[in-house]
């Protein structure tokens, strides 16, 4: 009991404070990719302490609606990470809530923001709301028949058994269901953080935002929960990808020892994969809106095809 | 003893006491709120009482059948309340307790209901109707409850019959509930045939004893027929046009448990009447789901009436429960109960909880329509200052609608996730592969349905008014406050304690499959729900929520260390500079499924007609004139060209028909000889 609690404190420690580092880390090398210097990898934290400590400014058409979105959506993207193994295969909220459970917990916080995005009455609200739950909504199958190949695999939608199943099979991924499943979860992680090609965390162009635009109107202390969130998310998505596909380093017993390489190794998988979103970021232009579903449909298509070839080759592959 | 049978037949007699009180009452006396609240009170009382014989045909576990006097030869009023009638009538009384209660203010104020005495007596004989439908153990009787309540929902759909619309949606509705009538018909008298009865104990199982042909066509009808009534695609369009035109509290009756019937039926017939139907039965109804569902929150998100819109997503969610029989059925042909027991769960446990968020949701639109006089999504705007109680309640129902944690609508889905999942393993071949498709499927309803109900509450609720209407709306009376209360309480246990709850559905799968599914369902005390095993996957929605309210602590800690002493403001929202941001401003509920029209455009076929009169120069146009709409296409397709065919055909038949007496006098004599000389043959 004692020891659960710890590892929940834990984790919510690394969640909370490990997740701007991500963000950080990929400004700093699409800004050295763009030969520019970079704020430097402790900004984010900067902005956060600024932003937590100045007033706020709530417009005057917002109800309670616009108030509570900031903590529904931090709290649920908080959660979403405790049920996700990050450095043990066993995550702390494991057995509370599968990657159903995750995903569902994402969208409850997104269905919030985008309410806070219309409570506003202004256009640009309405305009992120709704394109954000479009792509959501179409980039989900993707997501979901990715998320489903792999749990065939292992038969269950709980992730520490997931990753517990992965431990063993050194190679296993690279079994064709793995690799296409990947691929399709990496498109969708793209989407669903608003990256480029899909949106543009940089931009503030009206007509070209997503994220953005629901978010135009916070400030202070609420947009600083906001954006934490937008990190933690990023962060709960990319410990998906690397822990299901590739769960080495987790460590099972618990020793002092194996903990600390636990966490190296969990740090250096997700700078890597972070590495690449941003190299995808960096090499592509933003798509027009109206391509992104074209986008979300190979996503889709890819992950059929993991499905197809776990059917046809067996769940573990070859 | 519990004494379910008196609790059935007081109910019942309740029902008829108001059914016939409130004709008497519009006939001779004036309706005062004192008779209203006798009759919605006979609704409620009526509601309690059956919801205890429900109760009482679960705990007992075993069926109770006994018969009404009928007083007609060959007319046997068998009644039996066995788990599944007792499921039904359980659901059907949380619905038509909170509906009675909602009735009372909703009558007593709708300005637009002539006599409210009248329907009070309709919404009576409606309950009596459903009543008989979930326990009537006979082809015969079941087909006359069936009757009066398509009868008596008929008459509430054209109450403001001075409208077209109204019209309309009622000849579409009784047409369509007839002709699945038919299909019943015929199906039930296949399956009769073979058993030698009417009566449905000795039906028990007789699918398997017809030969395989006689038995697909009897299923397919009866399928059918049940789903004309559940408004499966493409037999849904008397849905949209009904639902919307009913009074709102029959409305939400209408989709929270009147389309259930459809869903009861099937069950019936599924898992009581035949054994165990071959793979392509489980295929037909896995697939007919998932085009419900899918499609059903497609031409949901295309429509801006609130009350439309809310009858598309009641396709959607009767394609998810349907997902769940699909499997159910495929389970049990490939020889697995306890999956094929999870799977009817799951879609048992949504026919509830999509019976208490709709029921919610259409409550929450009527006291909408009660304050604004509009079902025009782009009307509103505002809502949530001028009717905070109802926006909360509307929320919680969009939230459980969306299949949000912790919610209800959640819970059940997650089961109907796990079975769809289990079926990879559980079944063979191709049919393998439709499982995680038609759970991607299933994930995409749900990302849709959140999207959609996003815009419902934002537009609705949120930012400013766009009308007079919504500038003038205020909070409903206490009793629709109250009634939509109930369902919200009840969404909210039931998405909590669901662990608690699926015990309920033990008999029903002992009944079903001879197995007790829901033991291996809970763990932990029951504050963990597992697909059969925790290591096959498992949640906890009570923990969930637990845990959403701690967590929350960390930024109210974050506030005390540094927030605290800043201030707050009211300032406007940015308007680029423009003077002033007005309620045109605001996206509407077209923009904002927009996107979705265009990339679903060859669905939906969308065509607009935009017209701009200007003076000087295009770019200042003093007036725009903007027409949008999408292509119905099952009505374009199928039913416009099925309708002019049926045309012609009535226009050729139209001699036989000449309106002479002598004539049909001839008519019946021929057909009393044609059965006579039919009669001694046979």
């Amino acid at each position: 009991m004692i020891a659960q609690i710890i590892s929940v404190i834990g984790q919510t420690a690394l969640v909370l404070l490990f997740s701007p580092l991500i963000t950080a880390f990929s400004r700093t090398i699409k800004a050295r990719l763009q030969t520019r210097r970079g704020p430097g990898l402790f900004q984010p934290y900067r902005d956060l302490h600024k932003l937590l400590r100045k007033g706020m400014v709530i417009p005057e058409t917002a109800s309670w609606i616009f108030t509570a979105t900031p903590y529904v959506l931090f709290a649920t993207t908080l959660l979403a990470g405790l049920l996700i193994p990050t450095i043990a295969t066993q995550a702390p909220l494991s057995l509370f809530g599968g990657v159903l459970a995750v995903v569902y917990l994402l969208a409850l916080g997104r269905f919030f923001l985008a309410l806070g995005g219309l409570d506003t009455g202004s256009s640009f609200g309405g305009l992120g709301s709704s394109r954000e739950m479009t792509i959501s909504a179409i980039a989900e199958p993707a997501l979901m028949l990715a998320v489903f190949t792999v749990a065939l695999g292992a038969g269950s939608t709980n992730l520490s058994s997931v990753a517990q199943a992965a431990v063993g099979q050194s190679w296993r991924f690279l079994s064709p269901s793995q690799m296409l499943a990947f691929a399709a979860l990496f498109i969708v992680l793209i989407a669903e953080t608003g990256r480029i090609p899909v949106d543009n965390p940089a931009t503030h162009l009206e007509l070209t935002m997503i994220h953005e635009a629901m978010i135009l109107e916070y400030s202070g202390p609420c947009l600083a929960l906001i954006e934490w969130s937008a990190s933690m998310k990023q962060m709960v998505l990319m410990t998906l990808l690397v822990n299901v596909f590739f769960p080495y380093g987790l460590s099972a017993d618990g020793s002092p020892l194996g903990m600390l390489i636990s966490v190296a190794l969990f740090v250096f998988k997700l700078l890597i994969l972070a590495l690449a979103v941003v190299l995808v970021e960096t090499g592509n232009a933003k798509l027009r809106l109206f391509r992104v579903p074209e986008l979300l449909a190979v996503a889709f298509v890819l992950s059929a095809l993991a499905l197809i070839s776990t059917f046809l080759f067996g769940v573990h592959g070859g | 003893m519990w004494p379910t049978r008196e609790l059935y037949t007081s109910g019942l007699l309740v029902f008829a006491i108001g059914a016939l009180g409130g004709v008497a009452c519009h006939w001779w006396a004036r309706t005062t709120s004192w008779t209203l609240r006798l009759f919605c009170g006979s609704a409620l009382s009526g509601a309690v009482l059956v919801g205890g014989a429900g109760l009482g045909g679960l705990l007992n576990a075993s069926e109770l059948s006994w018969s009404l006097p009928s007083g007609i030869p060959y007319l046997n009023c068998v009644v039996r309340i066995d788990p599944l009638s007792s499921f039904f009538l359980l659901t059907l009384s949380l619905l038509a307790a909170s509906v009675a209660v909602y009735s009372f203010g909703y009558l007593r104020h709708d300005t637009a209901a002539k006599s409210p005495a009248l329907s009070c007596s309709l919404l009576n004989l409606l309950l009596a109707g459903l009543t008989l439908v979930f326990a009537a153990a006979d082809v015969v009787f079941f087909l006359i409850a069936w009757e009066v309540m398509v009868a008596a929902a008929y008459f509430l759909v054209v109450t403001k019959h001075e409208a077209e619309e109204s019209r309309k949606g009622g000849l579409l509705y009784i047409l369509m509930s007839r002709s699945g009538t038919g299909m019943l018909f015929i199906g039930f008298l296949l399956l009769a045939s073979a058993a030698g009865t009417t009566d449905f104990r000795a039906m028990h199982a007789i699918g398997g004893k017809l030969p395989a042909a006689a038995g697909g066509v009897a299923f397919v009808l009866l399928f059918l027929g049940f789903g004309v009534k559940a408004g499966i695609i493409p037999l849904h369009i008397w849905l949209p046009a009904a639902h919307p035109v009913a009074p709102s509290n029959i409305s939400a009756l209408m989709s929270g448990i009147l389309i259930k019937t459809g869903i009861y039926g099937m069950a019936r017939v599924f898992f009581d009447f035949y054994g165990v139907l071959p793979a392509w039965a489980g295929m037909l109804v896995l697939l007919v789901g998932v085009i419900s569902a899918v499609l059903g929150v497609l031409y949901a998100l295309m429509e801006h009436d609130l009350k439309r819109l809310l009858a598309y997503h009641s396709i959607e969610n009767i394609g998810i429960i349907l997902m769940g029989f699909g499997a159910a059925l495929l389970f049990r042909s490939y020889g697995h109960p306890n999956l094929a027991a999870l799977a009817l769960i799951a879609g048992l446990f949504h026919t509830l909880n999509h019976g208490l968020f709709k029921c919610l949701l259409f409550l929450g639109a009527g006291s909408v329509l009660h304050s604004t006089h509009t079902r025009n999504m782009e009307e509103m705007g505002g809502l949530i200052r001028r009717m905070p109680a109802t926006a909360v309640y509307f929320l919680i129902g969009a939230i459980a609608i969306s299949g949000l944690p912790p919610l209800n609508g959640f819970v059940s889905e997650w089961l109907t996730y796990q079975a769809l999942l289990a079926g990879f393993g559980a079944t063979a071949e191709l049919t393998r592969v439709a499982f995680p498709v038609a759970g991607a499927l299933l994930a995409l309803t749900a990302a849709l349905a959140a999207a959609c109900f996003v815009k419902a509450f934002g537009i609705t609720f949120l930012a400013l008014p766009r009308s007079q209407a919504a500038q003038a709306a205020r909070e409903v009376s206490l009793s629709m406050r109250g009634g939509m209360a109930m369902l919200a309480l009840a969404c909210l246990v039931l998405g909590l304690g669901a662990s608690w709850f699926l015990p309920v559905f033990d008999p029903v799968t002992q009944q079903a499959f001879g197995i007790n599914a829901t033991r291996n369902l809970a763990t932990g005390n029951g504050f963990i729900l597992t697909a059969g095993s925790p290591q096959g996957g498992s949640v906890s929605t009570p923990v969930l929520a637990l845990m959403l309210v701690a967590l929350s602590v960390i930024p109210l800690i974050l506030w005390l260390l540094w927030g605290r002493k800043q201030k707050r403001s009211i300032g406007p929202t940015w308007d680029c500079g423009l003077p002033g941001l007005t309620a045109d401003n605001e996206y509407t509920a077209t923009a904002f499924s927009k996107p979705l029209r265009m990339i679903f455009g060859a669905l939906f076929r969308p065509r607009r007609e935009i017209q701009a009169e200007f003076e000087v120069s295009p770019y200042y146009p003093k007036a725009i004139h903007f027409e949008s709409e999408i292509q119905p296409a099952f009505e374009k397709h199928f039913y416009d060209p099925l309708r002019d065919r049926i045309l012609r055909m009535a226009r050729s038949m139209r001699p036989v028909q000449a309106g002479s007496v002598h004539a049909y006098l001839a008519y019946i004599f021929l057909t009393l000889i044609l059965l006579l000389l039919f009669g001694v043959r046979g």
